[in-house]
């Protein structure tokens, strides 16, 4: 049963994915396209954390994290340069 | 694994799967910017926190030891979700909002803190950023 409901998680997290991909390069302004990125991370590490699921393996955890921060930080970072024009004053 | 284990593990997958997919629909078909930071920040927090939990659970049935590091990442997404939503909520209104013309009075003697620098007290934090004098 685990592999049907993998199955439909898949789908769905590749479903959302190309609709972030729509937003991202259709959305009118750049506060649009940082969140589009900011929800593109947030489905990769659902879909990385499936996808550890399906292999019965938990080394795709550490990815998972790294997309996590990584994810958080940049998005901190372009909205940081948007407001001020800089990033580390 | 026990019937019950998989389907409590199928059913966090299904609704984390659908959470996310209405998150990013939602960001897809709302109007414009200041609604649609809501979709993807709130479903898609829920979605990711159940497909995590499903993970947990499964390897906890798997090995038969229990451990607690995808809440971890939980932890570090419900805590950098507002902190995103409010960078981008800030950096649209000081891109693309008229603070005399779209924003009501903030009520002070100062006016709203994403677009007035100056405290009420007159100090500008501004005055003492010279990046060019070393």
């Amino acid at each position: 049963m685990i592999e049907y409901a993998l199955n439909f998680g898949f789908i769905c997290v590749a479903v959302a994915l190309l609709m972030n991909l729509w937003r991202l390069s259709k959305g009118p302004t750049i506060a649009d396209r940082v969140l589009a990125v900011d929800t593109m991370a947030i489905n990769a590490i659902a879909l990385l954390v499936l996808y550890g699921i399906s292999r019965a393996t938990s080394m795709y955890f550490e990815g998972a994290l790294l997309f996590a921060m990584f994810g958080f930080v940049s998005t901190v970072a372009y909205c940081k340069f948007v407001l001020r024009g800089d990033i580390i004053e | 694994m026990p019937f019950i284990a998989e389907l409590v593990i199928s059913v966090l997958i299904v609704i984390g799967g659908l959470f996310l997919l209405i998150g990013s629909f939602g960001m897809l078909k709302l109007r414009e910017l200041l609604p649609r930071l809501h979709a993807p920040t709130k479903a898609t927090t829920v979605g990711v926190g159940g497909i995590l939990i499903a993970s947990m659970l499964f390897f906890w049935i798997e090995r038969g030891h229990f451990t607690i590091h995808e809440l971890l990442i939980t932890l570090f997404l419900f805590l950098t979700a507002p902190i995103t939503a409010n960078l981008i909520a800030k950096a649209y209104l000081l891109r693309h909002v008229d603070p005399h013309a779209d924003l009501p009075k903030s009520g002070q003697d100062e006016g709203w803190a994403t677009f007035d620098p100056v405290g009420p007290d007159g100090y500008d934090p501004s005055e003492e950023y010279k990046p060019d004098q070393k």
